[in-house]
C-alpha cells in the first residue's frame, strides 16, 4: 500500500483491479482547507487515461506487477513467440502487441515483459539495435556535414525512419527503440 | 526560466517595492518570534517540531498581541513553516507577508492589496516584475455563493458539506476563476470562518476573503475575531476535530485568548510572496522562482 502522500509521476498503482501508471500528479490545499492530492492516471491494460483526486491519509494500492526476462525465439505467423529464460516457459505476443517494437526485435534478444497477473501488459526492449539499410536514395556529396537535413530509409522488414544523408544503402545503423529514430552509423558498406 | 541571478534579482525588486509601499503608507516593519510555545490551531495546518518549540505556520498570533498592545499599523515578511506541504504550489518553508490594520476590517485590507498591485506599477526599484500578466486590471470580485451556484451547481452557505467544498474548490472553482485578472473570493461559509469574524447582519457567512491570481490562491485576508469565548470555543472544536483526524491537539495559547479582550477590531492579511512572484513572472511552479528547493 501506498500513502497518497508517496503518489509521484511514473508510479504504478491498482485501482479497481486494473493497474495504473501516475501520468501528473498535483498537491493543492484549498485556502484553510484539507489536503487534495490531484492525480492523472493511465490504465496499463487499456490505455484509457482519467483524473482522480485523493485525501489526506487516503491508501493506495501498489500495482500488482511482475517483470521476466525473456529471449525471442521464432515468428508464428504473426505472433512473435518469446521464451522465458528460466522456466522455458513460451509467450505469444501479436504484432498488434507489441506496436512499433515489432521491427527492431531481432534473433536472440533478450527482452523483459512486464505482467499483471500473468497478462502481458509492456515490452522493453535494449535501448539500441544495430540494422542494415536495405533501401535508400544516394547522398547528395557535399552534404555530408550537415546532419540536419535527413531522408527516408528502410530495413530488411520494412520499417521506415529518417537518416542523415551521407548512410547509404548496406551501411549499419543504430536505432533507438524507446524513439524509433536513427542514432548513428556504426560502419559503412 | 530564469538563471539563478535574474531569481534573485527579480525577488530583491519586489521585495524592495513591497517594503516602499508599506512604509509609504505608515506600517512599521514588526519581527516577531519564528519558534512558538504553541502554533496557531487551525484544522488542516500542521506545524514542523523544533526542539521543545514550533515553527511558526504564520506570524499571525504575535501580530494580534502587538494590536492589543497598541500597535496601529504593521507589516512582517518572512518566513513560516508547514508540515507535509509540498508541489508546484508548495514548499514545507515559504516566504509570507502579513499586515494588520487596527481599527480596520477585511475590506480595508482590500484596498490595501489594490492599492499595493498599483504601487508595482510604477516600481520604485528597477527590475520588478510588476504588470507582467495583466494583473494591474481592475479586481474581479465574487462571492462564494455565486461562484459555487454557477460552477459546482451548490451554494455552500445554505448547506455546506466540508468535504464537497475542499474537492469541488480544486477540481470546479479554481480552474474555472478568471486568469487575467486579479479575482477576490469573499463572504465565506461560516464554517471556513478560521480566524475571522462573522458577518454582523448575515451569520452565515464569514468575513473573509482569497486573492487569485491566474487561478492560484495568493492573499487570505479576515475582518479578525475579537472575541475571546468565540475564539477559544473555536480552537477547541479544532483541536478535537485534530486529534479525531490522528493529528496533533495543540496546547491553547492562553496570552493570545486574553489579548483578544484588549484588541481593537482590525482588519489583516497574508500573502505568499513565492507564489506572488511566480504569477507576476508567468512562473508554472515554485521551482522557477525559489533559489533553493527543499
Amino acid at each position: 500500500m501506498y500513502d497518497v502522500s508517496e503518489l509521484k509521476k511514473g508510479l504504478k498503482i491498482e485501482l479497481d483491479g486494473a493497474p495504473c501508471i501516475v501520468t501528473d500528479f498535483q498537491f493543492s490545499k484549498p485556502g484553510k482547507g484539507q489536503a487534495i492530492y490531484r492525480c492523472k492516471l493511465k490504465n496499463l491494460s487499456t490505455g484509457s487515461t482519467f483524473e482522480k483526486s485523493y485525501r489526506s491519509g487516503d491508501k493506495v494500492d501498489k500495482a500488482n506487477l511482475e517483470s521476466r526476462t525473456f529471449t525471442f525465439s521464432y515468428h508464428n505467423g504473426d505472433d512473435f513467440v518469446f521464451s522465458d529464460n528460466e522456466t522455458f516457459e513460451e509467450i505469444h505476443l501479436t504484432a498488434e502487441q507489441l506496436g512499433k517494437n515489432q521491427y527492431f526485435i531481432v534473433e536472440e534478444m533478450e527482452v523483459d515483459i512486464l505482467f499483471h497477473k500473468e497478462k502481458a501488459l509492456d515490452i522493453s526492449l535494449p535501448t539500441f539495435i544495430e540494422k542494415v539499410i536495405t533501401e535508400t536514395e544516394p547522398g547528395a556529396r557535399g552534404n555530408t556535414a550537415s546532419s540536419n537535413v535527413q531522408k527516408p530509409a528502410r530495413i530488411d522488414n520494412g520499417y521506415e525512419f529518417s537518416v542523415p544523408l551521407f548512410i547509404n544503402e548496406g551501411d549499419i545503423v543504430r536505432i533507438d527503440t524507446r524513439t524509433g529514430e536513427y542514432s548513428d552509423r556504426v560502419s559503412k558498406k | 526560466m530564469m538563471t539563478l541571478i535574474e531569481k534573485l534579482k527579480v525577488r530583491d525588486a519586489l521585495m524592495q517595492s513591497i517594503r516602499a509601499f508599506f512604509h509609504s503608507a505608515g506600517f512599521v516593519e514588526v519581527e516577531t518570534p519564528i519558534r512558538m510555545k504553541t502554533p496557531c490551531m487551525e484544522l488542516h495546518i500542521d506545524a514542523e517540531p523544533s526542539g521543545d518549540r514550533w515553527l511558526r505556520t504564520s506570524p499571525e498570533l504575535y501580530h494580534k498581541k502587538l494590536l492589543a498592545q497598541g500597535a496601529e499599523k504593521i507589516f512582517e515578511i518572512g518566513k513560516c513553516f508547514r508540515q507535509g506541504e509540498r508541489g508546484d504550489r508548495h514548499h514545507p518553508e515559504y516566504t509570507m507577508l502579513e499586515w494588520y490594520r487596527a481599527d480596520g476590517d477585511c475590506n480595508d485590507m482590500l484596498a490595501d492589496v489594490q492599492n499595493l498591485f498599483a504601487s508595482l506599477e510604477s516600481p520604485p526599484a528597477e527590475g520588478c516584475p510588476s504588470g507582467r500578466g495583466g494583473f494591474s486590471k481592475p479586481f474581479k470580485i465574487l462571492t462564494i455563493a455565486e461562484v459555487y451556484e454557477k460552477f459546482a451547481g451548490w451554494n455552500p452557505v445554505e448547506n455546506f458539506d466540508a468535504d464537497r467544498f475542499d474537492f469541488d474548490m480544486v477540481e470546479k472553482i479554481e480552474p474555472a476563476l478568471p486568469k487575467d485578472v486579479p479575482v477576490i473570493l469573499k463572504d465565506y461559509p461560516a464554517e471556513c470562518c478560521a480566524l475571522a469574524r462573522l458577518k454582523p447582519d448575515n451569520p452565515k457567512v464569514a468575513e473573509r476573503w482569497e486573492l487569485y491570481l491566474g487561478g492560484i490562491e495568493i492573499a487570505n485576508a479576515y475582518s479578525e475575531l475579537t472575541d475571546p469565548d468565540e475564539q477559544r470555543a473555536r480552537f477547541l472544536k479544532w483541536g478535537a476535530q485534530r486529534k479525531a483526524l490522528g493529528k496533533t491537539d495543540y496546547p491553547i495559547d492562553e496570552e493570545f485568548i486574553q489579548c483578544l479582550k484588549t484588541m481593537p477590531p482590525s482588519g489583516g492579511c497574508a500573502l505568499g510572496i513565492d507564489r506572488l512572484l511566480m504569477a507576476l513572472t508567468g512562473g508554472k511552479s515554485l521551482d522557477d522562482i525559489l533559489p533553493f528547493r527543499d
